[in-house]
């Protein structure tokens, strides 16, 4: 390697990177105007409507996390990624911010915060060492500091590496291994807490799993897409190889199969055993409209990529292998609003909060479009102001030379 | 017939190399010198040999995705076969016809379809099994599972000229040059 590659300064983000920054402040700015008029005109949705948002791009910031982890753990012709993986994973401060409105509403969110709803329901009575408010924002507290901490954690010795440290490499690897474990269990208990406990009734032992499947598939997707951007412009355009969005692409493949391979256990055997405390979330999700969401799932979420994806010659052209990616962000999207809003009536309450009706009816609110926009918007701020921090490539990292070979070994 | 009246006739020429990368490179010059019919042999995979050799790309995922389908199908149409159709039985209340419980048996055949088409399709394309093949007339060839590199060029190919051959593949700086009895 010549003197010039261990400064890395040849290695810098690409100008345009500013001009996508600023668009996605604007994004953020305005959807932040419109959740604003949300939140004073219509509060219910509004709280609703930030939390899928929000577990879109959370979903990306930790799944792009355990992937760096798995990276770090596995070394290979992937290093080439690490950086996006590394600037995805700095944004967590930023969503540890953008989870107080979900604390604010957990009035409206969460039935079960109301003294009167547990008073009147022995199952609520029975979850309530687990499910109230004060275990509940340790518990979010818990989850932000390991996660934040994994990711700064990381982030630090990464710098290091590429100061020339090479003692960080073993450390890196140890952290990596007990970094997963956090993430996965904090993940499972993140997605009890925040999504299946709408449902105070309902469990499910599969959900942790089908959250870390859909933050893989979410993190895949984004990073498929921005390395697509990078590939085109120096200095990564004689760096990625088809080879390397390859790999990314037979992962992608492996998380749609792993995402419908859960999501299809847990509705066997919720089928299967026909439980009355299980049985109604899925009475709920295939009536009233909400079926042709759930069809579309199956469609577009599982049958869709994964006949696309099998294909080599379309996970080795970046140009093409980025519409899939798109796609699949935005079924990530949808299948996230079908976990939460059937639990909502379509005036934005919580069903489990209403006396009486206990049906949901499709509906999709205009603050459904303005979340994303602000969440997404300000996320994507984040992300490119932390990727145009660093070099591009990780160039100290002892298996990156077999990565840059001619065809990107393995 | 009789060997001794037919001395002329050869399987091809074969040149030996000490390395993977050798080999690639002699590939790509034979190919550019305009050789078709020839193979190369190594002990280890090489990703870019396909390349040098000009191969087109196997059919084996084609029929392995076939496979699939027909045993995806089969599963599926011998649960509803026996089970909606055959004998039909209330078990819990359920339709006959409970489509989620048939998934897993299907997702079994799925991969029992696709797993044999992969293993007879691998044998059938190889031309698999082949008890006798002239390469290993060549005593230097019992290397090839070991540590050397071969490239063949067989007889078959238009370019194909014993002496000028030869001259070609001696000029790509092998270890050796052999001529491969058929």
């Amino acid at each position: 390697m010549t003197a010039q590659t261990h400064d890395g300064a040849h290695l810098a983000a690409p100008r345009d990177i500013d001009g996508l920054r600023s668009r996605a402040l604007i994004a953020g700015v305005v959807g932040l105007v419109g959740c604003g008029l949300g939140f004073v005109f219509d509060r219910d949705h509004f709280f609703r409507s930030w939390l899928i948002a929000y577990l879109l791009v959370l979903g990306i910031a930790l799944g792009s996390m355990a992937l760096l982890m798995i990276q770090h753990l596995s070394g290979g012709a992937w290093g080439v990624f690490r950086r996006v993986f590394e600037a995805s994973s700095r944004t967590l401060p930023l969503l540890a911010l953008m989870f107080l409105p979900i604390v604010l509403g957990m009035g409206t969110l969460y039935s079960w915060t109301h003294a009167e709803h547990v008073a009147a329901d022995a199952i609520l009575q029975h979850k309530a060492p687990y499910l109230n408010v004060p275990f509940f924002l340790i518990r979010a507290l818990i989850y932000f500091a390991g996660w934040i901490g994994i990711a700064w954690t990381m982030s630090r010795w990464s710098r290091r590496q590429d100061e020339g440290d090479m003692s960080v490499n073993k450390r890196l690897q140890y952290l990596a291994g007990g970094g997963l474990v956090f993430y996965a269990l904090a993940s499972t208990f993140a997605g009890i807490d925040w999504i299946m406990s709408i449902n105070p009734h309902w469990f499910s032992t599969l959900f942790g799993f089908i959250m870390v499947a859909g933050h893989g598939l979410s993190a895949l997707s984004f990073t498929i897409v921005v390395s697509t951007f990078l590939s085109r412009r120096a200095p990564m355009e004689n760096i990625l190889k088809p080879s390397h969005f390859h790999d990314l692409g037979k992962l992608s493949l492996a998380f749609v199969m792993l995402w419908a391979y859960f999501n299809f256990s847990q509705y066997m055997l919720v089928y299967a055993a026909n439980l009355a405390e299980e049985i109604p979330y899925f009475i709920t999700r295939i009536s009233h409209g909400w079926q042709y969401v759930a069809l579309f799932l199956v469609v577009f979420q599982f049958i869709v990529p994964f006949l696309l994806l099998l294909s080599r010659d379309l996970k080795r052209m970046p140009h093409r292998l980025i519409w899939v990616s798109f796609a699949l962000l935005a079924v990530r999207y949808i299948d996230l609003f079908l976990l939460v809003s059937p639990e909502f009536a379509s005036t934005g309450a919580n069903l489990h909060m209403v006396t009486g009706a206990h049906e949901s009816h499709f509906y999709v609110h205009w603050l459904d479009l303005a979340a994303p926009l602000a969440v997404g918007g300000l996320w994507l701020w984040m992300f490119f102001t932390q990727l145009a921090q660093r070099p591009l490539v990780a160039f100290a990292d002892p298996y990156l030379r077999e990565a840059m070979e001619s065809t990107g070994g393995h | 017939m009789s060997h001794a009246e037919l001395p002329a006739a050869l399987h091809g020429l074969m040149a030996e190399f000490e390395t993977p990368t050798a080999l690639v490179r002699a590939a790509e010059q034979a190919r550019l010198a305009g050789y078709r019919e020839m193979d190369a042999y190594s002990p280890i995979p090489i990703e870019e040999l396909n390349e040098a050799l000009g191969l087109r790309r196997t059919r084996l995922p084609k029929l392995v995705f076939l496979g699939g389908v027909i045993g995806g199908t089969a599963g599926y149409a011998l649960q509803y076969w026996s089970q909606a159709m055959a004998y039909p039985m209330n078990i819990g209340g359920r339709p006959y016809h409970s489509w989620p419980h048939f998934i897993p048996v299907t997702f079994e055949t799925t991969v029992l379809g696709a797993a044999l088409a992969c293993f007879v399709g691998m044998w059938a394309l190889n031309k698999l099994p082949q008890p006798y093949h002239p390469v290993f007339n060549v005593p230097e060839f019992a290397r090839a599972s070991l540590d050397r590199f071969f490239l063949c060029i067989e007889s078959t190919d238009p370019k194909f000229d014993r002496e000028e051959t030869a001259r070609f593949l001696a000029g790509l700086h092998p270890v050796g040059v052999s001529e491969v009895a058929p």
